[in-house]
């Protein structure tokens, strides 16, 4: 058996596995190494919290045995990477925090089971923002993860770790996890592929509840195939998520083989706004020819209420955060610091496992809740949920198929760069629809502007995440390796 | 409290009675909701709110509620939505209890209690039926200086039944609360045992002026173990109130606990008022729907309940007093219990009186409840049609009905076993009236001379005799034979 070939896609990788002409370890080693070569530790990118060589090489072990099976599975002996707020029962689940430092789950999210049953070999858990609360992984108790196409720039959160591993090139697919943004931005920021499929495809189960009538496992793929494969293994109902949808999962990496003709893409125009960036603006523009000439009708449409997107997400969110993060109170699991009695254990545990942004939200969410301020903040923000979805519905219900935009209205930016939460919250603006709208969205690479990468965004009608597949997979290849450059 | 104290001021109270539904598995994850396991080991990650961990409705709960629901005259939604109630506290893992706020799963039935002279009910509104999840213990007695927490019952399926305050008295309160568990008893949605918790009830009761429509700032009773506690914690507590008011004060609206030991209310330590429990819609659960055609169905499959069956039975065994129907349909286990014996047997006054005075009393001393009693209902039947053709006497129908209760036997078997069967042949008998009449010459000399009255004396020392199985019939036959000038 022969060293692994870089460039090997994760389909590929598992066909060379079966064949024998590469082993599962040696791919498992071959991410190790990458891992080392860019520094993915905490003194280097730091992209990873945890991982455990041995343990890996014991699990692509098992996927050695495995090839030999009539039907060997579709991940045999990939290596993935999981975000850290996605439940294994090997390496930590600590989603960043200080409040989970070390803890381990017993239990696998339905997501990780299918992967492991899939073949695919969990080699380390990844950075990011506390809780998923941020958009740049700077927020994460454990330190700073940093872009791997320019170190000094944040790689997007909350899922940067995730998104860095596939850039870095140590695995070709990662899972992340969406509340409002969280894939797609990291991959805009990363140069990779990111899928927010729709509210209800993937189970919830296992992953941390951040805000859970937001929050969706997505995928990232160092291209379409990767990304459309492992949306494939973990998609599908589950009986432990009351909100995941009884759906058939079709093929989504046949639709590599789907043609755009006679598909509409809208053009949205509150995504094209004039303080955009020219130089994505000009990409997306390029984009949107390729997508002509592949046969598409490119319509212009509105969304009227775009606006109110971060705002109202900003209210839904917290709230729902408030709830969610109660049970972190030292009195089960995770940190604990004793005080004055029960209300003194309960406050220094949380004073001082939380940081400030995880703080500043569950005082928000707290606030929204709150007796008298109800109708005024969480009853409005879910009418205007309604408003911002009815917006899609509408547009999909007049022959709209996909609808094309930037993923960001930025580039990455610098380390530090963004002091005002605010500010923060901005980058999430393309993105946070698709969440409050509970549609399956996707960035994937279409240029670089000052050598940082580039996302377009695709989104589609509610579980019709195949047709956005036949879209990307269609950009993907008149974009050629342009898409990097 | 003074007579005069009582007489001016009109007491309002309204129940809130929590009961546990009887699912094998808890409201939102598998676990095992049996009473009495090892501390937390009916636990899982759900219902201990592990990171990442979601519920999932358990659907019979969801029957039983709505069985609950239809007993009670309550109007079912086909859509109901779970909420979210925030608060903090150690016995409860997630830091919130889904239950349901704005948009309960039933609402408005009744209850009646009783009857008016004019025969019209006497009923109690029931504002709302909902379904919520129990919280789980927490030990504060156990170890010392620390509190211990069991999640056993985390998540163990719960009905909450709101009435409104429609009850003037702690008789009402006492009444509404016993004519509410025969109903759930009649329908077996629960256990409903007070003292395993599986029933629980918190007391609302303020006091006003009588003629005042305005209704007076209330105070919730916690803690109440049984249903006397709770008329005796409501009368303790009006009193209180009465006071205040008599001396110009200002009830203030807190939470009491009743201090059985010293038969007092007393404030508890938290003010359960202030808190803001930031009720949501709970985002894990999709709203409950229920086909009409669902609860449709679950309301013809309802068992006939308490107020039909003492009609019924009043029409059927027009013998029966109106203390026996009332005694035979306080549980739906001793009625069923009842008609069945009185169906296999055929006479229902004496089947009622056999269980109204045998049963009851094997019941109350062997702690046996009628659910699992022994004696199976076919097995009585046949002993009460013993009785009747004669084959035993009903001295030994009794002692045959006591070993019937330690082994279970059949009691023809028994009677056979322990040689009970009536004595009906003319030389046996014959020969016992001579020994008696040889022992007693004075009384059969009396008796033959024509002293009739004596016939009974003579019976009396047969049966002693034969241990109670000479025939009594055959046997004044005979001796109505032998008096002299007996015509």
């Amino acid at each position: 058996m022969s060293a692994v070939p870089a460039d090997l896609a994760a389909g590929e990788l598992r066909d060379a596995i079966v064949a024998r002409s590469l082993s599962a370890r040696a791919a498992v080693d071959a991410a190790f190494v990458a891992a080392d070569a860019v520094r993915a530790d905490r003194d280097g990118l730091n992209l990873i919290l945890s991982s455990d060589r041995a343990d890996a090489r014991r699990q692509a072990g098992d996927a050695d045995d495995r090839a030999t099976e009539a039907s060997p599975p579709p991940l045999l002996g990939v290596p993935v990477v999981v975000k850290d707020n996605i439940a294994t029962t090997t390496l930590t689940t600590s989603c960043g925090s200080r409040i989970l430092e070390g803890y381990v789950s017993p239990y696998d999210a339905t997501a990780v089971e299918r992967l492991r049953a899939a073949g695919a070999v969990v080699v380390a858990k990844s950075n990011m923002d506390e809780f998923a609360m941020g958009s740049s992984t700077e927020n994460s108790a454990f330190g700073p993860a940093r872009n791997p196409v320019a170190p000094d720039y944040v790689p997007g959160g909350s899922s940067g770790g995730s998104a860095g591993c596939v850039a870095a090139g140590i695995v070709r697919i990662a899972l992340g996890s969406e509340t409002g943004g969280s894939v797609r931005q990291p991959a805009a920021f990363c140069g990779v592929v990111g899928v927010k499929p729709t509210y209800g495809r993937v189970s919830r189960y296992g992953l941390v509840a951040f805000a859970s009538s937001l929050d969706q496992i997505g995928v990232f793929g160092r291209n379409v195939d990767d990304a459309a494969l492992a949306l494939e293994v973990i998609a599908g109902a589950d009986p432990r998520d009351s909100t995941a949808a009884e759906r058939l999962v079709p093929s989504y990496r046949q639709a590599a083989r789907g043609a755009l003709t006679g598909i509409v893409v809208g053009r949205p125009k509150e995504y094209f706004p004039e303080d955009l960036d020219p130089r994505i603006g000009a990409l997306c523009d390029a984009a949107i020819d390729h997508l002509r000439e592949l046969g598409a009708e490119v319509r212009d449409v509105s969304l009227p209420h775009s606006d109110l997107a971060v705002p109202t997400y900003y209210i839904l969110a917290p709230a729902e955060a408030s709830s969610n993060l109660a049970r972190f109170d030292g009195a089960r699991y995770g940190l604990r610091i004793e005080g004055d009695g029960l209300r003194g254990m309960y406050e220094a545990t949380r004073s001082r496992g939380f940081g400030r942004e995880v703080t500043r939200r569950i005082l928000l969410g707290t606030y929204v809740l709150s007796a008298g301020y109800y109708d005024a903040y969480y009853r409005k923000a879910q009418q205007v949920r309604a408003l911002i979805r009815r917006d899609f519905t509408n547009v999909f219900a007049q022959g709209v198929h996909l609808l094309f935009t930037p993923t960001t209205p930025t580039t990455a930016f610098k380390l530090g760069a963004k002091s005002d939460p605010y500010d923060m919250y901005l980058s999430d603006i393309f993105t946070c629809t698709a969440n409050l709208a509970g549609l399956p969205a996707m960035s994937l690479p279409i240029g670089r502007a000052g050598g940082l990468p580039v996302g377009g965004q695709f989104l589609a009608a509610h579980f019709d995440e195949r047709q956005m597949f036949v879209a990307a997979f269609a950009l993907e290849r008149a974009l050629g390796a342009g898409a990097h450059r | 409290m003074t007579p005069t104290l009582a007489g001016r001021y009109e007491m309002v109270v309204g129940l809130e009675v929590h009961v546990q539904l009887n699912t094998r598995t808890k409201a939102f994850c598998g676990c095992s909701t049996n009473f009495g396991a090892p501390p937390n080991a009916n636990t899982c990650p759900v219902c201990l709110a592990l990171p990442g961990a979601l519920p999932v409705l358990n659907a019979h709960a969801t029957e039983l509620a709505v069985r609950a629901a239809l007993a009670l005259g309550c109007t079912v939604h086909t859509t109901s939505v779970f909420a979210r109630k925030n608060y903090f506290y150690p016995d409860l893992p997630k830091g919130y209890q889904i239950s349901q706020f704005d948009k309960p799963v039933a609402t408005g039935g009744r209850v009646r209690i009783g009857t008016r002279a004019d025969g019209s009910p006497i009923e109690i509104g029931v504002t709302r039926l909902h379904m919520e999840e129990d919280a789980g213990k927490s030990i504060h007695d156990r170890f010392a200086g620390v509190t211990a927490v069991d999640l056993n019952r985390a998540g163990v399926p719960l009905i909450e039944i709101v009435s409104e305050p429609d009850m003037r008295s702690a008789e009402e309160a006492g009444a509404y609360l016993r004519a509410l568990r025969q109903i759930l008893d009649y329908v077996r949605v629960s256990d409903l045992s007070m003292e395993e918790g599986s029933l629980r009830v918190d007391a609302n009761v303020s006091a006003r002026l009588r003629g005042e429509m305005a209704l007076g700032t209330k105070t919730e009773i916690k803690n109440l173990n049984s249903f006397s506690f709770v008329e005796r914690a409501l009368d303790a507590e009006f009193a209180r109130q009465c006071a205040v008011l008599e001396r110009g004060g200002v009830v203030e609206q807190q939470t009491m606990l009743w201090d059985a030991g010293a038969g007092v209310v007393r404030p508890a330590r938290t003010k359960e008022g202030s808190h803001d429990y930031r009720y949501f819609p709970e985002p894990d659960l999709p709203p409950l729907v229920l086909d009409r055609e669902v609860i449709d169905a679950i309301e013809r499959a309802l068992p006939e309940l308490p107020d039909a069956r003492r009609a019924r039975y009043r029409k059927l065994y027009s013998d029966l007093t109106d203390y026996d129907v009332g005694v035979l349909t306080a549980g739906v286990g001793l009625g069923d219990y009842f008609e069945h014996v009185a169906r296999a047997h055929g006479d229902a006054k004496t089947a009622a009186n056999w269980i109204l005075g045998e049963v009851l009393a094997v019941l109350k001393t062997t702690g046996q409840t009628i659910d699992h009693f022994t004696v199976r209902p076919a097995d009585l039947a046949a002993l009460l049609d013993l009785v009747r053709d004669g084959t035993i006497s009903r001295t030994a129908a009794k002692q045959v009905f006591g070993t019937m209760v330690k082994t279970g036997d059949p009691p023809a078997s028994i009677a056979e076993r322990e040689g009970l069967f009536k004595v009906t042949d003319d030389a046996s008998l014959s020969t016992w009236i001579d020994e008696v009449c040889a022992e007693h010459p004075n009384e059969a000399e009396r008796f033959r001379a024509g002293e009739r009255r004596l016939q009974g004396v003579i019976v009396g020392y047969v049966m002693k005799k034969s241990g109670g199985r000479a025939d009594p019939a055959r046997l004044n036959q005979l001796l109505a034979g032998r008096t002299g000038g007996g015509t």
